[in-house]
């Protein structure tokens, strides 16, 4: 009888796309036994297949690709010795008390179970499929989530194909219309659900205006048509409660649908032992230290929140390594009394949900709506900051210190609003 | 040219911009709330640029291609050319960070952006 | 003894179940002829997947229909063992919501009573919901039959046919029935889009083409298959409410009701709609918005719950063969001597294809006087392909050991290891299959059938398809299709 391998860690890092990676590294340099697990057959994740640049303007201050951002996490991991396991798949997570939780993982080696203190998950999200978005019509060949078709013409050279219609305005989806511009490829339109574009601004001007590629916003895709492979969409305006309108459907002819409909937290692993999820961000609810409503698992990155920069992937990364620290020192994370983080006027979310008001924090934001010429507050602490603009699409991000923090000591609660400015 | 608007990308401000030809022959930004907006705009109008990023075809590799950029903006009229460009290449693995793909085109050159290993067939 | 040269259009339930009973008899030479790339990829994989007990069928009006399907329900049992296919058999409800629905449920206990099918019986509201708690708790009642069964349709096709061909049927896939060959009122042939392959009996069990096929061989040119279309909404595995039994509404004139079952694979499942389309639209497998509206309010009456939109990883649709009056064309013929129908077989057509089967055989053996030797090395069994899914870890330890490509992982969702995706490439290969397509895997292995709907292990099976067939990664096909146009510069080097 083959006994099953069993190894024991301080940290268990699950992910190595850049959250997981900067994780493996902290906990590293922070003197964590950590080891970090990856169910490909390479580290890097999105961005080891993101060719444009946009990566690393606050971390390196320097403009890199999403290639050239990861290789330098790469050089750092080997340069410390980090551990790492490829072609290791998470079968399952047990808890065994606060402090011990065991990771069953499938190797080509054979089965492992990690026992671990602390887990920190950063498996990233997935795509949204077309199922999802209320689209009818035929199943054929050519329709595709933007990361593959990326990892397709990105990492493994082949084009998906030639005439190109991609659901989404977000920056996913602009990325990957200017990708199959340069390519040769004809891009026949970019249709956008809501009345607003979902990316930023440089990118419609880079990626859409710089090919002259049409924008249709307040549109959706109703219907794909193709026998064998797609061969066109029907597309309609919608309301302002978002239904399509009878009577507005027009055709676009196309072999190509791209869908960058949305991301959404890759969590089943730990729904399954118990995790709870925020409705808002579709992420778990977690404190100052990104600690999940579990006990030492911690959450970082596109799987704790969909982030637009890696920046902060990459920082929250490095928190949910100090936070495993913090818990393994003091066996456990302290008791205290947390302050809920509330959303006032035009948040849609704010992580983390919890806040200890003793320490540094970073709340990452977003808006509900777009708006102009508005003043992002915390009145529990008199903080406030003036923007021209706020969108959906950029991420708010505030460093709270703990002096500021202190003048809410008497509140219960702290919270983060949009107000006009006058 | 007479008139022409374009929205500044330097920050989310998003200013909408107003360039126009003075009648000495130089160019009047209007709606900019900063000099960055101004020196955007002037540059956008007169000569824009870009940087260019793909990938490029890689035999022998761990991986089948290999991402490549331009190593400073190429004008925008340049793109087609610099694409054209990457079309016919095919290199030899390894290709190192940095490594010159292309020398010399349209006044930048275009670099690798990712490591490729060479793999020994067996 | 000279054998008989069969030629059987239709590699769905009902010619691939013929296949293999047939391929028990030294007498016969079994080529299976499909025109698409795949087995099974007309109405047999896009149904609701039931083993009806019979109980709903009027033996008056349908008696083929009545008597087979009750054998077939009971030969399921024996078959889904031999061949190792994924099946329940939970029973069923038939669930009421009012005095009239009562009424029309209740004559339903009348014909199982008349068709022998046993256990049928009324059960009220307490007992009901307790039975199933998942039930509306505003139902009345329902009438259960516990012979019900349901099971993996797809792969009962595959295990069928896998079968088969290891007991001599030869498989011939994207080979599409153009014509057959007729002379001096004796079947010679079928012309096929892959060349012309010599019968002497031909067997049409084209589905939804079988009127296609019948008119080819001059046979019955007013009949007329006409395909009736079903919608469906597939869930992912975790969600709150899953039904226990094999749930459905009271059924209508034209349909079986709209059912709401946890699939073998644990998927909850509700569907279908009843769409008559016009006779040429025979691949009109679109979904419609107002097809999918119908399923959602019909199973939000019949659920204590529906799932949130969210939790859909898929909707589809498929299209069932509706012959004229519901009758089944079973028959041999002496003009064209050796021409068989199997035709316009709609549903009970899942759960009786094993009884057709034995039934073709013997109107074969009558009208064409066959001998029927059997053979003396027959194989009934056929295994499945190992899953790491279905197996504890120290059993998953215990097969990396012998192979390690067990150990890898490519489809996250459904747990698919590397070891399965080849080993479906071979059994693929080893069938006869022409092309291996990205959905042929999907079919075997499960690879891609999970939330992600396969945005994240497409690109993995088709650079194995790629690795192990030789075919270049952007030429694999998908379905019908390829993956990709070309190589990522094709379009910018074609541009002159």
């Amino acid at each position: 009888m083959i006994e099953v391998l069993e190894l024991n860690y301080d940290s268990v890092v699950i992910g190595a796309g850049p959250a997981g990676i900067a994780a493996a590294i902290r906990a590293q340099e922070l003197g964590l036994k950590t080891v970090l697990v990856e169910n490909r057959d390479l580290l890097g994740g999105i961005p080891l297949q993101c060719v444009h640049p946009g990566f690393g303007l606050h971390y390196f201050r320097e403009d890199l690709t999403g290639t050239e951002f990861i290789y330098r996490f790469f050089d750092k991991m080997e340069k410390l010795g980090v551990e790492y396991l490829l072609k290791s798949h998470v079968h399952s997570i047990e808890l065994v008390a606060h402090n011990e939780k065991i990771v069953n993982v499938i190797t080509p080696q054979g089965v492992m179970r990690l026992k671990t203190k602390t887990l920190i998950y950063t498996a990233g999200a997935r795509e949204r499929h077309i199922f999802e978005i209320n689209v009818v019509g035929d199943r054929p060949a050519g329709i595709y989530t933007a990361g593959e078709a990326q990892t397709l013409m990105d990492i493994y050279g082949i084009i998906p194909g030639k005439e190109i219609v991609i659901i989404g305005s977000g920056d996913v989806g602009l990325i990957m219309a200017r990708r199959f511009a340069l390519e040769g490829a004809k891009v026949k339109a970019v249709i956008e659900l809501m009345h607003y574009p979902g990316g930023l601004m440089r990118n419609i001007v880079q990626c859409l205006q710089d090919y002259d590629i049409p924008l249709y916003l307040g549109h959706v895709v109703t219907r794909v048509v193709g026998k064998k492979r797609v061969e066109k969409v029907i597309v309609a305006k919608v309301d302002e409660k978002l239904k399509p309108i009878k009577g507005t459907e027009f055709e676009i002819p196309c072999d190509t649908v791209v869908l960058a409909a949305g991301l959404i937290p890759n969590l089943d692993m730990l729904e399954k032992i118990g995790l709870i999820i925020d409705p808002y961000t579709r992420g778990p609810i977690v404190n100052e230290f990104l600690e999940t409503n579990i006990p030492g698992v911690f959450v970082a990155g596109n799987a704790l929140v969909i982030n637009d920069l890696v920046d902060y992937v990459v920082e929250q990364g490095e928190l949910a390594a100090e936070g495993a620290r913090y818990f393994i020192e003091n066996d456990g994370i302290p008791t205290i009394d947390w302050k809920p983080v509330v959303r006032g006027r035009n948040i849609r979310f704010i992580v983390p949900h919890y806040i200890s008001g003793k320490r540094d924090v970073i709340l990452y934001a977003r808006v509900q709506q777009p708006e102009k010429n508005v003043i992002v507050a915390i009145p529990e602490i008199g903080w406030k900051m003036k923007q021209f603009n706020v969108r959906p699409a950029e991420m708010i991000r505030v460093k709270l210190t703990k002096r500021l923090l202190e003048r809410a000591s008497s509140a219960e609660k702290i919270s983060m609003e949009v107000i006009p400015s006058e | 040219m007479s008139e022409r608007e374009l929205t500044c990308i330097i920050c989310p401000a998003s200013c909408t911009l107003k360039v126009s030809v003075e009648p000495g022959g130089s160019l009047k930004v209007e709606g900019a709330l900063c000099p960055r907006g101004v020196e955007y705009a002037k540059q956008e109008v007169t000569d824009p640029r870009r940087i260019v990023m793909s990938v490029v075809k890689v035999v022998g590799g761990d991986l089948p291609t290999v991402s490549v950029k331009t190593n400073r903006p190429v004008p925008k009229k340049c793109i087609q050319e610099v694409m054209k460009a990457t079309a016919s290449i095919e290199l030899k693995a390894p290709v190192e960070i940095g490594q010159v793909i292309i020398k010399d085109i349209c006044g930048a050159d275009v670099v690798a952006t990712r490591r490729v290993k060479k793999v020994n067939s067996m | 003894m000279a054998t008989l040269k069969v030629v059987i259009v239709g590699a769905g339930i009902v010619g691939s179940s013929i296949a293999r009973v047939l391929s028990m008899y030294e007498d016969f030479d079994i080529t299976l002829v499909e025109k698409e790339p795949d087995v099974g990829w007309g109405s047999s994989k896009a149904n609701t997947a039931i083993i009806h007990p019979g109980h709903e069928e009027e033996p008056d009006v349908h008696p083929l229909r009545a008597r087979l399907c009750r054998e077939g329900n009971t030969l399921w049992r024996q078959w889904a063992r031999e061949l190792n296919i994924p099946v329940k058999w939970p029973g069923e409800l038939m669930v009421f919501f009012n005095e009239e629905e009562e009424k029309s449920a209740k004559k339903y206990i009348e014909l199982a009573k008349l068709n022998k099918i046993p256990g049928v019986r009324v059960v009220y509201r307490d007992e009901l919901l307790q039975m199933d708690p998942s039930i509306n708790p505003s139902a009345l009642g329902a009438v259960y039959a516990p012979t019900a069964g349901t099971i993996s349709s797809f792969e009962a096709v595959i295990a069928v046919v896998e079968n088969a061909v290891e007991n001599g049927v030869k498989l011939l896939t994207e080979a599409e029935v153009r014509g057959v060959k007729v002379i001096d009122k004796k079947v010679k042939g079928v012309e096929t889009t892959r060349g012309f392959i010599e019968a002497d009996i031909v067997i049409n069990a084209a589905g939804l083409y079988s009127d296609k096929i019948s008119h080819m061989a001059g046979v019955d040119s007013g009949f007329v298959v006409r395909p009736r279309r079903g919608e469906y909404f597939l869930f992912d595995e975790n969600v709150k409410v899953k039904p226990e039994k094999l749930l459905h509404t009271t059924p209508t004139p034209i349909t079986k009701g709209v059912y709401a079952i946890t699939t073998v694979h644990g998927n909850l499942m509700i569907g279908p709609t009843a769409e008559d389309l016009p006779v040429d639209a025979k691949d009109e497998t679109s979904t419609s918005e107002k097809g999918l509206e119908y399923v959602w309010k019909e199973s939000e009456r019949l659920l204590k719950e529906l799932p949130p939109r969210t939790k859909v990883i898929r909707t589809f649709a498929g299209l069932r063969p509706e012959p004229p009056g519901g009758h089944w064309r079973i028959e041999a013929y002496d003009d064209p001597w050796g021409f068989v129908n199997a035709a316009g077989i709609r549903s009970p057509g899942f759960t009786s294809a094993p009884a057709i089967a034995y039934y073709v055989l013997n109107l074969i053996k009558d009208k064409y006087d066959v001998s029927l030797v059997k053979k003396k090395h027959w194989n009934p069994y056929r295994s499945d392909i190992v899953r790491v899914k279905d197996r504890s870890l120290q059993e998953v330890d215990e097969l990396i050991r012998k192979n390690p490509d067990y150990g890898e992982i490519i489809c996250y969702c459904k747990t698919v290891s590397k070891a399965e995706v080849i080993e479906a490439i071979e059994r693929m290969k080893r069938a006869g299959i022409k092309t291996i397509t990205i959905d042929g895997i999907k079919f075997r292995t499960r690879a891609g059938l999970g939330m992600c709907q396969g945005s994240f292990c497409r690109w993995r099976i088709a650079l194995l398809i790629s690795q192990y067939t030789g075919v270049p990664l952007h030429q694999v096909v998908v379905k019908k299709d390829l993956y990709g146009v070309g190589e990522v510069k094709a379009l910018l080097k074609s541009v002159s």
